[in-house]
């Protein structure tokens, strides 16, 4: 009983301290609000708005027609170039795509040859290469088949009904606002719970905690939970006000099960936050040590590009973050409305997962606690 | 106004009607007054009475709120006049070693100081010399000023300050908390200085009354006023006091007058006859930190009910020894025993009978003075019930009545020391052990707060344990020891130790003692030589000097700290190994599983064509709906296919047929790239079912599209994410690394340097920049010579462009580190704002995911003004492609623009003075 009211008066100081920090707390409510907006609500979709540029040197029907067959939101409206302006203008990055339409072209497809149109593409700008050269030579052919038989249907034996289930639109924006917010939620706490342990030393404050009848564990568990509650209850806010409410992403699964899932992977966050204060010497140190940790976090586990492309070797160090099973369940539970029969595995998963994690905080915790006074 | 006859005519400081305000609170109201030049003039009064702002305001470190300040025969709201004479006024703020910078040593601390005043080589280097042989430092010139004494932290601050030849010396508290030796050293070393600068002016405040008795000319203050000013002799007349302290009390308005009663010490009654009772016992106590032994040998009885002082100066062990007794620092040798139980860090019960209470005050300062009792009441269990009632008891016993629901931080330091007293006392402990709890109190606070300590001991039979530097503080004690360098000197009643010396007073005792200790130190060593003033030099507004001052001293403190270099530089590696190879768009095992309705060797051959392909990955076959649902439901599939049944059939007879394909579309971009594969596989299915069921005769016409992936052939992930993750690196890492350069000196107290020498806002930051710009150019390097030599990623364009570009990046982003840090108050808030305002922007703003071009409203506008674009097109343009200057003119120009920028807005947000 007795170490419950201990971490439970720790934790209230724990609040109140950080209620005084009126800078601190308004840079809260940006991150989980007007952020999040920002930085998801007009992410556009892959391909979007791709600079193209079109060389047209058969000037017939056929190649106006395919020229005003590329159009936004997917291409700016096509730049119309001279062949000898392909090099340099690509070379300064100003077109993704460049087509050569050689002269001829109509002539040459009446008269049963295949003529060749040249596509150049960008390579360096991945995202929108692959798929926007895939979308070109559709738009091409279709084009062409168009133009052969007259604007009729297409004839295909075999159609292809894709569905895409869970966001039909593939609105971009969804999946952003969830990502940010699962960044927020990291970033947040750890920052707190490790500055909180920085600050207590700097300020000569951890003193008084070691000299009165206090267990470590109690000191470590009251910023934990302190601190996670605090970024529990701004991301569960957020959920439900700016992105079910403000930006309309509608979430199919349970709200309930999503908060669950941001305690366990707190539980782990903040553990990391109090082994990184211990690593730490000082403030400076901390924040390096928060910036390398916080870069791979974030883009290496599945919310900045797919978790499937990775090197096994990386998938299998970003199995240790409980980030990577955040977002995959936060993925699960949010769209797919997979409920706790379906996720229990990798739920149980982060669980270990934060359980080690303060573990091992705990541990270091302890050793370094007597040289912090 | 008094004692104006004693002073010399012309005034060095005018001020008139001058008021200041922190937020609410009145720290100086209505001052007027003249100061006597050429002498020294000393500033009396208790804690919190406006002292140390009215200092602050004469030296210029504080921007003026009303009223005027004249100094040296100007205005000191003039900025320009503020320049002037900047070099001709030398400023100590209070606190130990405040304006020295602890990672650097004595000799590289006075170095920094003397190219701020644009001395050059040969000069500083005779004027150091001097300066270290006059203060006895010579021999410890390479000892970091952090690991110098109380004492030699004093000196050292006064030979930082006098090494431009002030005519104005202004001193804040300079010796509180410095042992008596090393105090009369210092008084010496200010005289020795004064005989041979006979015009110099010298403003002090002190909290020893018995230093004021010797200045030439007293300030008395109190709550923000101005009691009386004269010479000490006539103050003492005017209220006929046989000594300046007592004359002061009677200074105070009648009603404080009365609050204070002269101490008086009944005798103990215990301990007496018979068998005494032993609260602590340490015997062999000894303390290393490396080879570094900071205690010694310490051996302690304290009986129960004892006042026990211990004396010495800072850094002699006193803390360590203390801290070993409560447990929190395990000894390295010989035991100690409280109440008869070995010490023991683990054992909770021994620590419900201490009460500790550390040397600088360190309760929480974001709770009031209730909260801070009651969350201490709660911690040390005592029943809830109780609680309310024991916290009014200790607001009444401890004079906090009145004040419980303000913050510490709003009291005065008096006030906050019986703050933490009460606090340590609060589950009535048998033992109390007290860090130096009266340092910088004023004398009526001390003398109450002494009267607590013995009503306690007397009373409550509770043990003191005390440590302090004040020696009629010892006097009260019921036995003292002497410590130095780790060792206990002597130990007995303060009677016996006088006699044993057979010294007057305890403090020539133990001045004695410590010289013995000490060797002797030579003190007679040469005064400095007095030189022709310099002083007609004006600081112009730009100096090259003061700017590579910092910059010296950063890169020291940088190197100093080889931790922080290490990470940027090793971290930077490893993070660019593992998101090269990490962040990857190439596409392979995309989960999918069938629903094959019709289960022909037509229907088999389709799935055949996705399963054989690389980018596919076939996972058992589905049997019904509610198995798809579940299955994608929990992410196992990516896709999930339906055949028709009757496929096979109606595709021979020609029949439209239709192919159902589920995506899982919960990450949009996944989805993208899984739907264009599986149309690129599905064409090229059909594309095969038409040559082999037409003839050439009906092949339909049609153009061929040849796609050239230029730059990248092989569209390898690596070679096209490389040179995007050094742009975002370079950005993270350096911003952090001066994020926290200015914060960090506002919330450790060395700002004041900036504030109170010519150096200029611009010199300031540019200097503190350029050790972050060469480090973050040294990653740069490495980072590239990794992608080139290690990743095998070819570069093709301009080194010459490339390395340009990224020193103007570097600079950006280093800049902008500095910007945060100039804005912010906290460290947190720099940690917190540095990682919002870099890592969003850069990784989701910049075109690393995105192209900018793609994005719309505020994205886009920060997009095209953030510096980690235009450097990313410029990084993977050179990289792959081979353009120069002229190419990337559009992404060079916002480059070069940031950086004037970012520094305009951070030489805005940085003030010169503290407000």
């Amino acid at each position: 009983m007795q170490p419950l009211a201990n971490i439970f008066h720790l934790t209230i100081k724990e609040w109140r301290s950080l209620g005084r920090d009126r800078i601190m707390l308004a840079l809260i409510l940006f991150a989980f609000s007007v952020n999040i907006y920002i930085s998801s609500a007009s992410i556009p979709e892959t391909l979007h708005m791709a600079p193209i540029a079109i060389v047209d040197e058969d000037r017939s029907p056929l190649s106006i027609r395919m020229t005003g067959a590329l159009y936004p939101p997917w291409f700016l409206p096509p730049a119309s170039i001279e062949q000898r302006q392909i090099d340099p203008l690509m070379d300064a990055g100003d077109f993704t795509f460049v087509l050569d339409i050689p002269p001829g072209l109509q002539r040459e497809l009446l008269s049963g040859n295949q003529p060749t149109i040249q596509l150049n593409v960008d390579a360096t700008k991945l995202t929108q290469a692959f798929l926007g050269a895939g979308y070109i030579q559709a738009i091409l052919s279709e084009e062409t088949r168009a133009f052969v038989q007259g604007d009729r249907r297409s004839t295909s034996p075999v159609a292809l009904e894709i569905r895409n289930r869970f966001n039909p639109a593939l609105n971009q924006g969804w999946f952003g606002a969830v990502i940010e917010l699962i960044d927020n939620i990291t970033m947040l706490s750890i920052i707190l719970t490790g500055a909180a342990l920085i600050r207590e030393r700097e300020h000569g404050t951890i003193e008084h905690l070691l000299v009165m009848p206090l267990r470590p564990v109690e000191i470590m568990v009251a910023k934990v939970v302190a601190m996670g509650l605090v970024v529990l209850l701004a991301s569960s806010a957020s959920l439900v006000l700016v992105v079910k409410g403000w930006m309309q992403v509608p979430v199919e699964g349970s709200t309930l099960l999503f908060v669950l899932v941001a305690a366990l992977h707190l539980f782990a966050t903040t553990s990391m936050g109090i082994f990184l204060a211990t690593v730490a010497r000082s403030m400076p140190q901390l924040g390096m040590l928060i910036i390398l940790v916080l870069i791979p976090l974030q883009l290496l586990s599945g919310g900045a590009t797919p978790f499937e492309n990775m090197p096994a070797f990386i998938q299998g160090i970003m199995q240790l973050a409980p980030t990577t099973h955040f977002i995959s369940l936060a993925q699960a539970i949010l769209f797919r409305g997979a409920g706790l029969a379906i996720v229990w595995p990798p739920l149980l998963g982060l669980m270990v997962i934060g359980g080690v994690f303060f573990a091992l905080s705990l541990r270091r915790f302890r050793r370094s606690i007597a040289g912090m006074a | 106004m008094n004692g104006r006859k004693d002073a010399p005519p012309a005034p060095v400081i005018r001020l008139d009607g001058v008021t200041l305000h922190y937020r609410k609170h009145p720290a100086l109201r209505e001052i007027s007054l003249e100061v006597p030049s050429g002498c020294m003039v000393g500033l009396i009064g208790p804690d919190g009475v406006g002292k140390s702002s009215l200092l602050s305001l004469i030296a210029g470190a504080r921007s003026i709120q009303q009223g005027t300040v004249q100094v040296l025969g100007g205005d000191m709201a003039d900025a320009s006049h503020r320049r002037h004479t900047g070099p001709r006024i030398a400023y100590m703020p209070q606190g130990l070693g405040k304006n020295l910078y602890a990672t650097l040593s004595v000799q590289e601390n006075l170095d920094f100081f003397a190219r701020l005043f644009g001395h050059g080589r040969q000069e500083r280097g005779q004027r150091v010399n001097e300066l270290l042989a006059a203060t006895g430092l010579l021999e410890f010139r390479d000892r970091p000023a952090g690991k110098l004494s109380g004492g030699m932290k004093q000196k050292l601050g006064l030979c930082c300050a006098l090494i431009h030849d002030p005519d104005l010396l202004v001193l804040d508290e300079p010796t509180t908390g410095v042992d008596p030796l090393s105090r009369s050293q210092f008084w010496a070393l200010v005289e020795r200085v004064r005989s041979r600068r006979p015009g110099m002016s010298v403003v002090i405040a002190t909290a020893y009354m018995e230093e004021a008795e010797r200045f030439d000319w007293l300030v008395a203050m109190d709550e923000g006023r101005v009691l009386a000013t004269g010479t000490a002799e006539a103050l003492r007349q005017r209220t006929g006091a046989d000594t300046l302290e007592a004359a002061f009390i009677r200074l105070l308005p009648e009603e404080k007058r009365r609050k204070h009663h002269p101490v008086t010490i009944p005798p103990r009654t215990d301990g007496q006859d018979g068998q005494p009772d032993i609260a602590i016992e340490a015997e062999g106590l000894t303390m290393r930190f490396g080879d570094f032994v900071a205690v010694q040998d310490v051996n302690l009885r304290v009986e129960r009910g004892e006042i026990f002082g211990f004396l010495g100066s800072n850094g002699c062990g006193k803390t360590t020894t203390m801290k070993m007794l409560t447990g929190l620092l395990p000894a390295s040798e010989g035991n100690a025993r409280l109440f008869g139980h070995p010490v023991d860090a683990t054992d909770l019960d021994t620590r419900r009978r201490v009460g500790y209470m550390s040397q600088s005050f360190s309760l929480y300062s974001e709770l009031t003075v209730r909260q801070n009792l009651e969350l201490h009441a709660r911690l040390f269990h005592l029943p809830p019930d109780s609680i309310p009632a024991r916290v009014a008891e200790m607001l009444e016993r401890f004079g906090l009545g009145g004040v419980e629901d303000e913050l510490p931080s709003a009291l005065p330091l008096g006030v906050r020391q019986r703050l933490s007293l009460a606090v340590a006392v609060i589950h009535r402990p048998e033992l109390l052990i007290l860090d130096e709890p009266t340092s910088g109190v004023d004398p009526i606070a001390r003398d109450q707060f002494w009267q607590l300590l013995i009503d306690l001991s007397r009373e409550d039979r509770v043990t003191i344990f005390i440590s302090t530097h004040f020696m009629n503080e010892a006097e009260r004690c019921d036995r003292v020891s002497l410590m130095h360098a780790g060792q206990v000197l002597a130990s007995d009643t303060p009677t016996a130790l006088r006699e044993t010396r057979g010294a007057e007073t305890l403090n020539d005792a133990f001045v004695a003692w410590l010289e013995e200790a000490a060797g002797k130190a030579d003190e007679s060593v040469a005064p400095p030589v007095a030189r022709g003033n310099e002083n007609g030099r004006t600081p112009g507004r730009f100096s090259l000097l003061r700017l590579c001052s910092y910059t010296r001293r950063e890169s020291l403190e940088l190197q100093r700290d080889p931790i922080r270099a290490t990470l940027a530089l090793l971290g930077s590696v490893i993070l660019l190994v593992i998101m090269g190879y990490g962040i990857s768009m190439d596409v392979e095992d995309i989960r999918f599983a069938v629903l094959d309705r019709d289960q022909t060797s037509t229907s088999r051959q389709y799935l055949l064509n996705l399963s054989g392909s690389n980018y596919f990955l076939e996972r058992t076959p589905i049997t019904d709906y509610g198995e798809l649902d579940r299955r994608m439901r929990s992410g196992e599939l990516e896709l999930a296919l339906e055949i028709p049944p009757g496929f096979a059939r109606d595709l021979q007879h020609g029949r439209p047929v239709a192919i159902g394909a589920w995506v899982d579309g919960a990450m949009p971009s996944r989805a993208e790239t899984v739907a264009g594969y599986l149309q690129a596989l599905h064409g090229g299915w059909l594309q095969e079912q038409l040559r082999f069921q037409s003839t050439p005769v009906t092949q339909p016409l049609s153009i061929n599209v040849e796609t050239r992936y230029r730059y990248n052939p092989e569209v390898a992930s690596l070679v096209a994410i490389v040179p995007t993750v050094i742009p975002l690196l370079l950005m993270m890492i350096p911003a952090m690394l001066t994020a926290l350069s200015v914060v960090r000196e506002k919330e450790l107290g060395s700002i004041i340097n900036f504030y109170v020498t010519p150096v200029t806002q611009l010199e300031f930051l540019l200097g503190k920049q350029i050790p972050y710009i060469v480090l973050a150019m040294a990653n740069f390097l490495l980072l590239t010579a990794l992608a080139v030599f290690a990743f095998g990623v070819p570069f093709k364009g301009s080194y010459l462009a490339y390395v340009t570009a990224a020193l103007l990046y570097v600079m950006a982003a280093t800049g902008l580190g500095l910007l945060v840090s100039s804005f912010m108050r906290s460290q947190t808030a720099a940690i917190f704002g540095t990682t919002i305002i870099t890592l969003i922007p850069a990784v989701t703003f910049s075109g690393m995911t995105t192209p900018v071009s793609a994005l719309e409203g505020i994205p886009r506008i920060i997009g095209e003004i953030y510096p980690t674009s235009h450097f990313l097109t410029i990084s993977s343009g050179t990289f792959s492609k081979a353009p120069g200057f002229a190419d990337l003119s559009g992404s060079f120009w916002p480059l070069a623009l940031s950086v004037p920028v970012i520094l305009g807005l951070s030489l805005m947000a940085l003030k010169k003075q503290e407000r």
